[in-house]
């Protein structure tokens, strides 16, 4: 029997404020399950914390609202105990790209078979809009005292240079683009990061649904209005890394298009690279059954209790009558 | 002068990086195969190369579990180990020498610092001698040590050219073997036993081992010829049989092989002393035999970016069911607070391995404390069960993980189970290793649910409100059992509420766990009572301490002191009845702790309404000596102590 929509959705009310960004993401993650048929039991959704961090709980799937700051290590603990749950990490600006900063970078760099969602609205909105990491400087959202003092970390970029490989961009008002991207980023083989761009109605009163859409971007000739997001793949980009020497001419593309903002903001897919092993393969280098004796399925004791696991190897080096 | 034998406290020192370990860990493993026991501890500096790093062995015909002031063999091979040690070597003990550095003076040496070079002058000033190694020994001597000399550099020379291998004679590496092998030599030590020690420590690389083994010969020949050993020098070792049932074990590698029996799969970690060994030891050996199987078992083993990444991965590995830990010291059990209260909220079995270390901030990173006893009691915001579980040796660490994790999985709460440097860096001989002592409890984990874990939206419920606090728990990946965790306080599904009865519910769900563990955890996991059980004087501690108080009650015995020794396990719940009954009429209450407050003895006041008569404490970064022990303990029987004695002794 086929999985319905209606199958990844909790009865759980949702607090969101109306307008929010968010419901267009959660959206396109049920979408994406749905049309991809993800199992909800294998399914493993985990969370930092803040808006953001409640989505887990608006999807039936196994849900881990985790920590501020520390939603990759906990998912990246799951799937590497249990490599077969699919596992999908989401979280605020904030949250992956302040007080996780780290834990992204470190990420990047093991290249676990997982997805990684940031819903990026440029503030911390439950604790009232102050400004966060990719909020552009100089900009004064409307309930920071001062402009923002501090420069805005380009996610896309910093994700390239950390070792994630699969980038890409969506936008939580193009709910269809945005979920044929989360099916791209969990058919990929690695690290998969999207970045979804979504307005906070209540705190950014500057990147608002009206200015993504560009009700202020006039054409000085035609004064028609032009929409500021465009898309990677109707422009001929191509961010697939076919074969790995074309490594470097694809990330330097990567920077480059992923510096774009203000009158024309790219969204799709900037970055695939399956050539880099999964930290799932480098572990099976060393441990040969790992995936299919991992460690969440390993047994460890018989019957009675009795551990099965055999140190008379180890023993034998502590011994003195040999 | 009569000899004794068996029984004597051996040390090598040197710098960092030139081999000091290698050759105790030949000396501990050679008096082992000789059937001796032996106790060994490491001291070093935060620092790779150059620094003093010395090896204390203490061998003897009975088990031994601490170390002592006096050196009765000090074996050097450079000038700061002799003008460290050289007023610690006993009468009728030695010093083992390079001739070649007797002019060395003190303030050529730049790893001695001004406070030590200081404490060194006012011996020497007073003893009215200079500040040469050739004063030095000049003062060991009139205390009734023998020097024996060694020229090291013009002995590798011969050596080389007695192996035909002009290479060996630039091998300076190679003395640290030498001077062991020369002390073996005047302790008449049997030389085979010495060669197949040698073999098994350099069993990595079979010509270093070989060439070692050369050399050894060379100096126990050399060393038997020149030296009559009817100069004064008093010690000697003779071979035993061995024992079957005694095995040697290094403290960083016990804990790590309870992991493997207990079924820890999965262990998280950053790099930090003393813990890291732990993991470095589990992910070397990271492929597990199993019994009645040839398929292998594994462990996976993943170096985090931080300590806050290690517990929160390794809780992610434990909310997929399989056994997962994290090991870390004081500065990263700071940083895994937080995460420690997400695990307590959502019932995640985990073990946090606390291998204590001098602190606080990076404090002494090499040296010794029991500093985190109340940290690790009170670490993360708010209020959450958590067990704390503290070992006395290394033979108890082993058992006491597999039964840290059982605790974790039947009471679905964090476990920090607590070791230190004196633990991970020492070395002993104990009795095999039995694996099957400890059965597997993994508590209600299921691997599927029952119509009555549901509520009435047809969900799993993971925090199911009942008359057990611990309500059965599923791994994620379970099919029909979709739960959810959260950081916010849950409904009985694991969605978010502010509910205030309900909030009340499970708090006190949570929290009864440990009022439950209190009902079930064993007596001997609470505490132990060692010594005579109607004795005046109870001694309290907790924790590596066990060892020099066991042993200091030996010797108080002969002295016709009776003591008896309460060591508490249980540090959290804790365990006040049992404690409470152990102690007894006991007169006099004496808490021993390595730290300055005197934690146990706060605890002991707050849960048990006793407050100590005297306290016992030591916070300089070095384990309390038998000597320091046994004394303090002395000077209270004899009641001339004051309330608080503070121990000060250790290089």
């Amino acid at each position: 029997m086929a999985l319905k929509l209606a199958d990844y959705k909790t009865e759980v009310h949702n607090d969101w404020c109306p307008g929010c960004g968010d419901f267009g993401i959660l959206n396109s993650i049920q979408m994406a399950l749905a049309d991809m048929q993800v199992p909800p039991h294998n399914t493993a959704i985990f969370s930092g914390v803040g808006c953001s961090g409640k989505t887990p709980h608006f999807i039936k799937t196994y849900g881990i609202h985790t920590l501020h700051g520390r939603v990759l290590p906990f998912a990246q603990g799951a799937k590497l105990a249990n490599p077969d749950l699919e596992v999908l990490a989401v979280g605020g600006d904030g949250d992956g790209l302040g007080i996780g900063a780290g834990h992204f970078v470190s990420a990047g760099r093991r290249n676990v078979d997982m997805v990684y969602i940031i819903f990026n609205n440029a503030v911390y909105g439950l604790t009232k809009g102050q400004a966060s990491p990719t909020l552009k400087l100089g900009v004064k959202t409307k309930s920071l005292p001062q402009p923002n003092v501090n420069n805005s970390v380009n996610p896309i970029a910093l994700a390239l240079v950390s070792g994630f490989t699969f980038l890409a961009r969506g936008y939580s008002y193009d709910i269809k683009h945005l979920k044929d991207i989360i099916k791209k980023a969990v058919a990929h083989k690695g690290l998969a990061f999207v970045d979804v761009l979504q307005p906070c109605p209540t705190y950014n009163d500057i990147n608002t649904k009206e200015w993504f859409s560009g009700q202020d971007n006039l054409d000085p000739e035609t004064k028609k209005v032009m929409p500021r997001l465009y898309k990677l793949e109707e422009t001929g980009y191509d961010g697939i890394v076919n074969d790995p020497s074309e490594v470097n001419e694809k990330m330097a593309k990567v920077v480059e298009k992923s510096n774009e903002w203000g009158s024309k903001i790219p969204i799709g897919v900037f970055y695939q690279n399956e050539h880099i092993p999964t930290y799932q393969e480098r572990i099976s280098a060393r441990i040969p059954n790992y995936i299919q004796n991992s460690p969440a399925g390993q047994k460890i004791a018989d019957e009675t209790g009795r551990s099965i696991t055999n140190i008379e190897r180890l023993v034998n080096d502590l011994r003195l009558d040999r | 002068m009569s000899e004794i034998i068996n029984s004597l406290s051996w040390v090598i020192g040197g710098a960092q990086g030139s081999g000091v370990d290698s050759a105790a860990n030949i000396f501990s493993r050679a008096c082992a195969l000789g059937g001796l026991h032996i106790y060994g501890k490491r001291e070093y500096y935060s620092n790779i190369k150059g620094e003093h790093s010395y090896f204390t062995v203490r061998v003897s015909e009975k088990p031994v579990r601490c170390h002592v002031e006096t050196i009765n063999v000090l074996v050097s091979f450079d000038a700061e180990t002799v003008l460290r040690h050289f007023d610690e070597v006993s009468e009728g003990g030695c010093i083992i020498y390079n001739e070649e550095l007797l002019d060395t003076t003190l303030d050529e040496i730049p790893t001695i610092d001004d406070y030590g070079s200081a404490r060194i002058k006012k011996t020497l000033q007073k003893a009215g001698l200079g500040f040469s190694v050739k004063d030095a020994l000049q003062y060991a001597q009139s205390r009734g040590a023998v020097l024996y000399s060694l020229p090291y550099f013009q002995l590798l020379e011969e050596f080389a050219q007695k192996t035909n291998n002009p290479a060996l004679s630039k091998l300076t590496r190679m003395t640290n073997v030498m001077a062991l092998s020369s002390s073996m030599s005047l302790l008449g030590f049997d030389a085979d036993a010495l060669a197949k020690a040698i073999r098994f420590i350099f069993r990595a690389k079979k010509s270093a081992a070989e060439t070692n083994v050369q050399a050894a010969e060379f100096m126990y020949n050399y060393t038997a010829a020149k030296f009559s050993g009817q100069d004064g020098f008093r010690y000697r070792l003779k071979t035993k049989p061995v024992d079957k049932e005694i095995v040697i074990a290094q403290g960083n590698q016990a804990s790590a092989m309870g992991k493997m029996v207990a079924g820890c799969r999965f262990q998280t970690y950053y790099p930090i002393t003393p813990a890291s060994d732990d993991s470095e030891f589990l992910e070397s050996n990271e492929i597990l035999d199993l019994h009645g199987s040839d398929e292998k078992g594994s462990t996976v083993v993943v170096q985090t970016e931080d300590e806050i990444a290690a517990i929160t991965m390794a809780i992610g590995g434990a909310l997929t069911g399989s056994r997962s830990a994290t090991a870390t010291s004081g500065p990263g059990f700071s940083l895994m607070a937080e995460a420690l209260g997400w695990a307590g909220m959502n019932e995640v079995p985990l073990v946090v391995s606390l291998y204590q270390r001098a602190g606080p901030a990076t404090g002494l990173p090499t040296r010794h404390e029991q500093g985190d006893l109340n940290f690790a009691i009170n670490a993360g915001h708010g209020e959450f069960p958590r067990i704390v579980f503290a070992s006395g040796d290394i033979e108890e660490s082993f058992y006491d993980t597999i039964k840290a994790f059982n605790f974790a999985d039947r009471y679905q709460l964090p476990v920090i189970h607590m070791l230190d440097k004196a633990i991970a860096n020492s070395v002993m001989t104990l009795p095999v290793f039995d694996p099957g002592r400890v059965k597997i409890e993994r508590g209600l984990l299921a691997g599927k649910i029952s119509e009555s874990d549901k509520g009435v939206a047809g969900n799993y419920l993971r925090f199911r409100l009942s008359d057990n606090p611990v309500s059965p728990r599923i791994p994620l990946g379970t099919k029909d059992a979709i739960f959810w965790n959260t950081g916010d306080e849950h409904t009985e599904e694991g969605h978010i509420t502010e509910d205030p009865e309900l909030r009340t519910q499970m708090m006190d769900k949570r929290m009864g766990k440990l009022d439950l563990a209190l009902k079930e955890i064993a007596d001997e996991d609470k505490a132990v009572m060692y010594g005579d059980k109607d004795a005046d004087i109870a001694l309290i501690g907790w924790g590596s301490t066990k060892g020099v108080i066991l042993d200091a009650i030996e010797e108080l015995k002969k002295d016709g002191i009776k003591v008896k020794f309460i060591q508490v396990r249980l540090m959290n719940p804790f365990p006040s009845e049992t404690v409470s009954s152990l102690l007894g009429n006991s007169r006099i209450l004496v808490d021993i702790e390595m730290n300055y407050q005197g934690q146990l003895g706060s605890l002991v006041r707050q849960h048990v309404g006793r407050q100590y008569d005297h306290q016992v404490v030591k916070y300089n970064g070095r384990p309390m000596s038998l000597d320091e022990v046994y004394n303090a303990v002395k000077r209270i029987s004899a009641g001339n102590a004051p309330r608080r004695q503070v121990l000060k002794n250790g290089s």
